[in-house]
């Protein structure tokens, strides 16, 4: 009786699970393509957002910056072969909810064309001002070359304004400026070398 | 109860959220813009429709004792296949949303539905209650997120008419505006009695 009632509960928990599995198979089957598909589309958009004007071929390269742990993809821009620029999609965990990512866009000598939230979950009304059509911030970092100096806000000596109420959510947008320019320089290494 | 009645009594009467608080999770966190607590709202009706029909319909077949892991496995899947499909399909929506699509796994609601009524009930109620839970849901979360998308962001649907007050965009507004709905909600009931 007892074995009975075992073999009962293995039974019917098997067969739950192993439809629940096929019905996921086939779901995540039917879904792969539009999801793989609407991200590209968004990472095309952003790719247009930070290199302006740009309407040539991209190839993807993966770098893994000094101090984080994820590698990152560089996109290299080139026109009629011509390297153009490169866009960075960069992150950084210095966010006030997690880890955020941010395109950051360069022409050849470094200058910053554009930059473009991908991903965050900063706290709504304050800290995802950040945002492009919720504020000016990014634009403030369109035509900055980084040198010696990396990009701060002014509270840290820096000439980047933060937004009101959310210094935490703008600092962490200039690490990922920053990070981008690192893979910015190793990108860079790697054209020349070729 | 009267068919009509299982349908009903989960707006009101036996509201999840406003009269029963379970699920204050995803109605505080999700509560921001009515956009999201739409989206929230049916995403967690399909999937209280699906896991209630489901279940009702296999309660001779599980055993007492494994009936919980049974139940989880069969809304965790349901939730899994909402979560791809927003995913898919709905991108911007699925952004939005993020983390809370996959906690609807663990919102009380329901495996609540599913261990007190489905479970018990024949199908056709189960499936009944569980639209009926689902519209009550939405519709809670829809009053909070209005009430704090007016006051916090000074917007309607997304389209910003002043500047709110902040507060009522961050958590402890969430709790004010909870706090009164519910108070609202149960004073109306009262004084129907």
């Amino acid at each position: 009786m007892k074995n009975k009632e075992l073999l009962n509960m293995l039974v019917s928990l098997t067969l739950i699970a192993v439809v629940a599995a096929l019905a996921l198979a086939a779901c995540y089957n039917l879904t792969k393509a539009p999801i793989e598909q609407s991200k590209r589309s968004k990472q095309q958009a952003a790719l247009q957002q930070v290199l302006p004007g740009f309407t040539g071929e991209t190839r993807e390269m993966k770098f893994l910056p000094i101090d984080g742990k994820d590698s990152l993809s560089v996109f290299l821009a080139y026109e009629n072969e011509r390297w153009v620029g490169v866009a960075v999609n960069s992150y950084t965990d210095k966010g006030f909810s997690g880890r955020f990512t941010v395109m950051v866009g360069f022409d050849t000598t470094g200058k910053i064309t554009g930059t473009e939230v991908l991903e965050m979950n900063e706290t709504p009304g304050l800290g995802d001002n950040i945002k492009k059509e919720k504020s000016d911030f990014s634009k403030q970092f369109d035509g900055k070359i980084i040198e010696a100096k990396t990009l701060s806000v002014k509270k840290d000596g820096g000439d980047i304004d933060a937004i009101t109420a959310a210094t935490i959510s703008s600092r962490a947008y200039c690490d990922a400026v920053n990070r981008a320019h690192d893979m910015f320089l190793l990108a860079k290494k790697e054209v020349n070398y070729e | 109860m009267s068919k009509w009645s299982i349908l009903t009594k989960g707006i009101i009467k036996e509201n999840p959220t406003l009269v029963l608080v379970l699920g204050t999770c995803p109605s505080l966190a999700v509560t921001t813009s009515v956009s999201n607590a739409i989206g929230m709202g049916l995403a967690t009706t399909f999937v209280l429709l699906m896991s209630n029909m489901l279940i009702s319909s296999l309660k001779s077949v599980i055993p007492n004792k494994v009936r919980i892991p049974a139940f989880i496995v069969i809304i965790a899947t349901f939730v899994s296949i909402v979560d791809l499909i927003l995913q898919g399909f709905v991108p911007v929506l699925a952004a939005s949303l993020g983390i809370f699509i996959p906690l609807i796994v663990v919102n009380c609601i329901v495996l609540g539905r599913a261990e007190a009524f489905a479970s018990k009930n024949s199908v056709l109620d189960s499936i009944l209650d569980g639209i009926g839970m689902g519209i009550g849901f939405t519709f809670a979360l829809t009053i909070i997120a209005a009430f704090r998308e007016l006051l916090g962001s000074g917007s309607i649907l997304g389209h910003k008419l002043f500047d709110g007050a902040l507060v009522f965009v961050l958590a402890p507004g969430a709790f004010f505006v909870m706090g009164f709905v519910i108070a609202i909600v149960g004073y109306l009931k009262r004084e129907k009695n």
